[in-house]
């Protein structure tokens, strides 16, 4: 941990995610859209929860992967880095909503806006996330916000919420459910 | 445009397949604010007329699924199921948690309407403004898990294949019957997620009348704009704050109830209620979380309290088991109630309650009643296959299929128990009765009212609309007003009974929905209104039963014997003491002397029509 604290960098922020304790409560879906969009809206949520097997909900969100690999494929150039917390901005009038930044990421995580042609990625909330506010006001804690270091494994969390929850189902409710999706 | 709701109602006729979209005027929102209430009033303006005549389970009962203006906004996303019940033979608002009703408002609709019968099982599929009547033979026999894969699976793959991009996206929400619901057990629930269920009324069979094994919804855009915004945000802070702070609710939900009920109020039904007093330690909620809890915080929509937690048995016997807590009200019914005290038995008798569709409380009833009967000798190995002894996990577990498969003696059971008890009476010539503790045709929740300590007082159960429903109980509260009006004000929100926090509801309703609902419009107007519809369709009655409240304004014979163990023995309510204050109840509530609501009381609350209706009753009453 000493290494990484001294490759800390600065002011950067990331949001730890721990399956196992979601609750599937859904407030981040609902503090996210209420921040974003002025409405509850789970579909137009920045943080989208699964529940592809009922009781291991998955909270699904960007990871900030080091290598961006979102970005690299817009041919439009809308997407930037957010200087000051790494979270990737999306121009909304340069996007196209053409889907290029999902085919890239690992972890399908951008969607098209439910009724706008534009992609919807985390944007950190500028640095005070809502989803960890709520999630931790309730005491789950699924959600953190803890400092963002140079040399994590950040990408891995890039992944589909169905590849993670059938790792997670084998752990808590067995082999059985394996097949569940 | 209304705040905090549409004022559309998706309505579907499975004998036609059509489908329409009916509105609902601000005025009627208003009076009946949604969920229970709205529903009450869609069933008695549409079948208030023929009432009597209407089968609960046949082709003129309507099936309602119902949200409520705070539905999404306040925590906790409940849905209300309701019609004509085939176990009351009035109206039961049913509601269970999850995403349902959210995903139905997300889609544009407040509810969703069903009239008809399909030739053959279907599921309704509605995305957003398209809606899909389908076949459903591929699943029609499944049991719940099973249901509820195939379908979230081949309806996020049709989702997927429809996106032109590769985006991944969320599961639909399912409504669904288990097998019981499909052979129109009256004890029948509709289920929700996994081990959702609204059990009260059996609605499970209401579908399966319907041949309508599932609904499945998804909803992309957003919940309907609030009146006040930020002031919602504000509220929605506030009452998120304050139920988090509700630590042992959220740590143990109602599980630990299932010792402390038994031990410290002497209120949980043992052995068919035949004693209500336990002291054994090693069912209290340390020994389920120790050995089966697997998950202990498990949501619905924007809940911080999470009651429920999740079982799982990974050892012996019962290995592979998957339920909720059990909650209290399951661990008392599905547990002591059948003399069964080790976690593991209640929770696998649970889970088979979900595998099958069963609503848990009524079936848990159900099987106590049989059990009793059998050590009475009044039902024998002969009439069962088996022997039924108490604590006999697997012998249960055996009839609960029977049940849910109308098999043998489960045939009859599965009328629910006061219909067996007239059944089997009738079979074996003795008043079965004293043994069946149900009120109104619907088994009475896991408190009991002998020892005085726990929150039902002698009347609850007496004059409630729903029976022996321990969520809808008819109490006097402290201001000598009925209790059961507020909880029409909970169910018609239709928001959770555990999250309900008076102050912040009524501050939702003005920020969410722009209305000012004084707690003096709610008791002198809002409430009774309901409840007088209510009641008169349950007075109502028909085809197969009709209640008499001089008779069934009761409660249960055996809550009249003294209690035989415990610290509270000998404890019990007296029968002098219930009439009393069942008059004193009616007079409070606006009923007459047969305990029907007053014409002048009618007519000032607007709804004099029923007053017609009620002379319907009055003419039985007097003839018989
Ligand atoms: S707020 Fe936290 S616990 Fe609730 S769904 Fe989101 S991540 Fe899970
Ligand atoms: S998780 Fe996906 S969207 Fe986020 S940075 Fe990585 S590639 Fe881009
Ligand atoms: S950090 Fe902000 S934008 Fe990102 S998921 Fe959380 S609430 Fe949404």
């Amino acid at each position: 941990m000493g290494v990484c604290v001294l490759n800390e960098e600065k002011a950067k922020i990331w949001i730890f995610r721990d399956y196992e304790r979601c609750s599937g409560c859904r407030r981040c879906e609902i503090a996210c859209s209420l921040k974003h969009e002025g409405r509850i809206w789970p579909e137009a949520s920045r943080v989208r929860v699964f529940m592809l097997i009922p009781g291991l909900e998955i909270p699904h969100l960007c990871t900030q992967c080091p290598d961006y690999p979102c970005i690299s494929a817009c041919l439009f150039k809308a997407l930037t880095i957010d200087e000051k917390t790494g979270a990737v901005l999306v121009d909304v009038d340069k996007c196209t909503g053409c889907g290029k930044c999902i085919d890239a990421c690992p972890g399908k995580v951008p969607f098209i806006h439910p009724r706008m042609r534009y992609a919807v990625i985390c944007d950190l909330c500028g640095g005070e996330p809502e989803c960890v506010r709520v999630c931790m006001e309730a005491g789950y804690n699924a959600l953190l916000k803890v400092p963002r270091f140079a040399t994590q494994a950040y990408k891995v969390y890039a992944r589909k919420p169905e590849d993670i929850v059938k790792d997670l189902a084998l752990k808590v409710y067995g082999e059985e459910w394996e097949g569940w999706i | 445009m209304p705040y905090g709701w549409w004022g559309r109602l998706l309505e579907v006729d499975l004998s036609t397949k059509s489908v329409k979209v009916t509105k609902v005027d601000r005025s009627t929102m208003r009076r009946y604010i949604g969920g229970r209430g709205l529903g009450v009033k869609i069933l008695w303006d549409r079948l208030g007329r023929k009432w009597e005549e209407v089968d609960p389970l046949g082709p003129d009962n309507i099936l309602l699924i119902l949200t409520g203006p705070l539905t999404g906004y306040y925590p906790g996303g409940r849905v209300c199921v309701t019609g004509k019940s085939p176990q009351s033979n009035g109206v039961v608002g049913s509601t269970v948690g999850g995403e349902f009703g959210v995903e139905l408002k997300c889609a544009g609709y407040d509810g969703l309407i069903v009239n008809g019968v399909a030739e053959k099982p279907i599921y309704l599929w509605i995305e957003d403004e398209e809606v899909d009547v389908r076949d459903a033979s591929h699943i029609w026999g499944k049991d719940s898990r099973e249901t509820l894969r195939v379908l979230t699976k081949e309806l996020r793959s049709e989702m997927s294949k429809e996106r032109p991009l590769s985006d991944v996206c969320k599961e639909p929400s399912i409504l669904y019957v288990g097998p019981a619901g499909e052979n129109k057990v009256r004890i029948a629930a509709v289920a929700a997620k996994i081990t959702h269920a609204a059990g009260y009324g059996g609605y499970g069979a209401v579908m399966g009348s319907k041949m309508l094994k599932a609904i499945a919804v998804k909803g992309t855009g957003p919940l309907p704009e609030v009146a006040e915004p930020d002031v919602f945000e504000k509220a929605l802070d506030d009452v998120c704050k304050s139920l988090a702070q509700s630590f042992m609710m959220r740590y143990w939900g109602t599980g630990s109830a299932g010792y402390t009920v038994g031990a410290d109020t002497s209120s949980e039904p043992i052995r068919n209620w035949q004693e209500e007093w336990h002291d054994e330690t090693k069912y209290g909620s340390s020994f389920f979380e120790s050995k089966v809890w697997i998950k202990r915080f498990w949501g619905d929509f924007g809940c911080p309290t999470t009651c429920l937690k999740l079982a799982m048995i990974k050892y012996g016997k019962f290995k592979g088991t998957l339920t909720d807590n059990p909650d209290y009200e399951l661990q008392a019914y599905l547990g002591t109630n059948l003399g069964v005290f080790e976690p593991e038995g209640g929770v696998y008798l649970s889970a088979k309650a979900d595998d099958l569709g069963l609503c848990g409380i009524q079936v848990g009833n159900t099987l106590g009643f049989a059990a009793e009967l059998y050590q009475r000798g009044i039902l024998t190995k002969e009439d069962l296959g088996f022997e039924l002894k108490w604590g006999d996990v697997e012998s249960f577990a055996r009839l609960q299929e029977m049940i849910a498969h109308r098999i043998g003696i489960g045939d009859v059971l599965a009328e629910g128990t006061y219909r067996a008890a007239l059944k089997i009476g009738k079979m074996k010539n003795v008043n079965l009765m004293p043994y069946a503790v149900q009120v109104k045709g619907i088994g009475v929740g896991a408190h009991g009212i002998r020892s005085g300590l726990d929150y039902t007082k002698p009347t609850a159960y007496v004059c409630s609309l729903q029976g022996g429903d321990h969520t809808s109980v008819s109490n006097l509260d402290e201001k000598n007003r009925p209790e059961e009006w507020e909880i029409i004000l909970i169910d018609s929100a239709v928001v959770c009974w555990f999250n309900f926090r008076k102050e912040h509801v009524y501050r939702f309703f003005k920020a969410v929905a722009g209305w000012n609902i004084s707690e003096d419009e709610l008791y002198s107007e809002t409430a009774p209104r309901i409840a007088a519809i209510q009641r008169a369709l349950l007075l109502l009655g028909g085809p197969d039963v009709y209640w008499d409240p001089r008779v069934d304004d009761d409660n249960p014979l055996r809550f009249y014997e003294p209690l035989p163990s415990g610290p509270k023995k000998g404890a019990t309510v007296k029968k002098e003491d219930v009439d009393k204050l069942k008059r004193i109840y009616y007079e409070v509530a606006g009923w007459d002397e047969y305990g029907l609501p007053r014409v002048e009381a009618l007519e000032k609350l607007g709804i004099s029509e029923v007053g017609k209706a009620l002379e319907r009753v009055k003419q039985r009453l007097q003839t018989s």
